[in-house]
């Protein structure tokens, strides 16, 4: 029991601070971000470009799939589900004037 | 822009003189291909042109269908029309895009090159989706730009300069709405012009983008839009209401339950008064051809073999159009991506993805359609591992005998206080049960021969939308059609072969009894194999039979039965309780739930993989699967059924 407490103290040690927010994976939901790069296998990447996750679009983490599959993103127009993997490579930066949006 | 008024010729464009003419003598008939990105609306539009006068087929070589169709023009001018696969670009990556990129670019050997384009886009998200209009109007030829669902763009306040887009464009747009039909008359006057050969139907210039680059030809489609004053319609409200429910983490599961049992309470309960009706008819006719025709064995043939053994097929056509119009629903009204989205977590314990859910759904249907429809997925593993399973999903092809078995044993009583009853809940166990196979097959085959990395899962909610009445109806009768000729094909030659096979050799110049004949005799030649599952050698020839296709072995019954002679008013139901134990039923309906009895999956599923390896391995597992699990059934049914 008590490895397991300190095992988990010691990583979430070596995490940067959840105040910072690199990918889309780490995002809240409804909250806005402008999109930075791709770091994908080519084919998975240019297909996120051809659904609109191109750099400089904004994008928001719209709903979670029941059960906490995949999330479902607004971006350029259209709702697309991504697995957390995937989201976890689409790399952000924050909208400069970022808040909650409300949804709907 | 004049190009976007008026059906006249127009002469004031001059085509691009670096792209040549279309030929002026065409040696083959006027085709025009419908491209458009997924969810464009570009099927409805191929309905409403076609209508009935249309077919799927196949690119041969590729698995990638289309579908070929005839639109009637104004003076009796026929013009062909191809729906080609819905794709995002032209990039030649997936197999789908590779194919329309060489059919437009004619490269394809066996398909001539179109005549000209339907390029219809979604004018509710027109910026994303005029990044495909790069790829295609680079291709220098004639072609059309729909803005579909103008109706939906109007209502949630979004506008478009279609003038202006034109003329940015130097071709034809025009705004449209497939689902109502408004503005298809513009289609109309293109495919006339084009079936006119006139050399004046516009040629796009444009400047265009580096093709390969996305975000170049995103920056292309939005300098466009400002161009063309186009203001993006606000969001839709409906589709988020209705996400909000449907993918509410209790409601969604729970709806998505409810759905599916309804789904199977209304095949049982709906389709009754049709298929008594459909019984009824074919048993008066059997009776009327008695009494008319003369006592021959012509007459026996037609009333003993083929009247009961199609006959018997033919009833459950209501129940299977059923299944097709629920699933049809299902996937028109944008419903499949969300449960696709709710599955996707589940299938990931199971080595799969959600997008595997969509080609399992469909083998609900039929395993043929399913194995093609595996195609979305693009990690090559996956894919198979995804056709290895979808022949265990519960396909129509089972229903007939799932419903002739539990008709004629599971007795009408309610369960769970009266909201089931016994058959309709044993009907949903049976599914429940090819599922679970299925799953289990599909751990297995990832975890050893198919393993691969976690794969990615990206997929684009479509808005919901209601299916319409006509592309329902065509894809039932798509359906209708292609059951009716299994039925007067595949079952009629196994009606007629197993009539002569139970009427010879003749013994001192009369019919052997049916145990005696040849037919007999390869019944009981298999009836070692199958008495420890309870089958007896009549089964037995079933069992052969429907090695076809599943639904024969209820045919083969009726033509069994048929010539012993039973009271046509007895019925197939009563007839097949003097064969089966209880015991018995339950081990043949797991027989069927496992058991790959189906020429056609193999062969689609050789083409699919590529040869016969994965095939044969399918064939043999799902046999050994049947027969172990059929064998466990009846001693455990043995022991609790008396």
């Amino acid at each position: 029991m008590r490895p397991k407490v300190k095992g988990r103290k010691v990583r979430s040690g070596k995490n940067v601070p959840p105040t910072v927010v690199h990918t889309l994976a780490e995002l809240p939901m409804g909250q806005r971000c402008i999109l930075d790069h791709l770091e994908l296998p080519e084919d998975i990447a240019r297909r996120l470009m051809e659904l609109g996750f191109l750099p400089g679009n904004e994008v928001i983490p719209a709903r979670r799939a029941p059960g906490g599959g995949p999330r479902i993103f607004r971006v350029d127009g259209s709702e697309v589900a991504l697995r957390h993997e995937t989201a976890a490579r689409v790399f952000i930066r924050r909208d400069p004037e970022s808040d909650l949006v409300v949804l709907p | 822009m004049s190009s976007c008024h008026g059906g006249a010729p127009r002469t004031n464009l001059l085509p691009n003189p670096a792209i040549p003419l279309p030929r002026a003598a065409h040696d083959h008939p006027i085709i025009v291909a419908i491209v458009g990105p997924p969810n464009s609306g570009k099927s409805t539009l191929f309905n409403r042109l076609t209508g009935l006068r249309q077919k799927v087929a196949n690119f041969p070589g590729v698995t990638v269908e289309h579908r070929m169709g005839k639109a009637k023009l104004k003076d009796e001018q026929e013009v062909f029309l191809v729906d080609l696969p819905g794709v995002y670009s032209l990039h030649p990556r997936a197999e789908d895009e590779q194919v329309t990129h060489d059919v437009l670019k004619g490269e394809r050997p066996d398909f001539p090159k179109p005549d000209a384009v339907i390029l219809i886009l979604d004018s509710t998200n027109l910026g994303r989706n005029l990044v495909l209009a790069a790829p295609i109007l680079s291709l220098g030829m004639p072609t059309l730009i729909l803005l579909n669902m103008a109706d939906d763009l109007a209502l949630r306040g979004g506008k478009v300069d279609v003038a202006a887009l034109s003329a940015e464009l130097n071709s034809p747009v025009a705004l449209v709405s497939a689902t109502k039909g408004t503005g298809i008359d513009r289609v109309q006057q293109f495919l006339l012009a084009t079936a006119a050969k006139l050399s004046t139907v516009a040629l796009p210039r444009v400047e265009l983008p580096v093709l390969q680059d996305v975000p170049k030809c995103r920056q292309w489609a939005a300098k466009l839009g400002v161009r063309a004053s186009y203001k993006a319609p606000s969001p839709p409200l409906w589709t988020r209401r209705l996400d909000t429910v449907f993918l509410h983490p209790i409601a969604g599961p729970v709806i998505f339950a409810a759905v599916v049992i309804a789904v199977f309470q209304s095949i049982f309960s709906w389709a009754q008064p049709a298929m008594e009706g459909l019984k009824q008819a074919v048993a008066a006719s059997g009776h009327w051809m008695t009494s008319v025709l003369p006592d021959t064995p012509f007459r026996s043939l037609l009333i003993d073999g083929v009247w009961s053994g199609v006959g018997a097929v033919v009833v459950f056509l209501p129940q299977i159009l059923l299944l097709f119009l629920f699933i049809g629903i299902l996937e028109d009204s944008g419903y499949l991506a969300r449960a696709a989205l709710i599955a996707d977590r589940t299938m990931a314990k199971f080595g799969l993805q959600g997008k595997s859910f969509i080609p399992l759904l469909s083998s609900y249907a039929c395993a043929v359609p399913a194995v093609m429809a595996t195609r979305v997925i693009e990690n090559k593993r996956d894919r198979i591992a995804t056709i290895m399973i979808a022949p265990l999903m519960t396909c129509s092809a089972r229903l007939p005998v799932y419903t002739l078995l539990i008709a004629a044993f599971v007795p009408n009583i309610p369960i769970l206080r009266g909201v089931l009853y016994l058959p309709a809940a044993t009907m949903l166990s049976l599914y429940v049960l090819g599922f679970l196979a299925a799953l289990f097959t599909a751990r297995m085959l990832k975890s050893t021969i198919l393993k691969s990395q976690r794969s990615s899962f990206v997929l684009e909610m479509p808005p919901y939308r209601w299916p319409t009445l006509r592309s329902l109806a065509l894809r039932l009768i798509d359906r209708a059609k292609i059951f009716l000729t299994r039925a007067g094909t595949v079952i009629l030659l196994v009606a007629i072969s197993i009539w002569v096979l139970a009427h010879l050799p003749l013994q001192h110049g009369k019919t052997p009894p049916l145990e005696h004949s040849y037919a007999g005799m390869v019944g009981k030649g298999v009836e070692p194999a199958i008495k420890p599952l309870g089958f007896n050698w009549k089964i037995g020839i079933g069992l052969i039979t429907s090695l076809a296709a599943r639904e024969v072995i209820v045919g083969t019954l009726g033509t069994i039965y048929g010539i012993e002679g039973d009271e046509p008013s007895e019925g197939l139901q009563k007839a097949v309780r003097k064969d089966l134990s209880p015991a018995g039923a339950v081990a043949l309906l797991i027989f069927f739930a496992f058991a790959m009895q189906c020429f056609s999956t193999i062969a689609i599923v050789k083409r699919e993989t590529g040869g016969w390896k994965w095939p044969i391995f399918q064939f043999s597992y799902m046999l050994a699967l049947a027969y172990s699990g059929s064998w466990i059934a009846y001693r455990l049914a043995s022991h609790f059924l008396t």
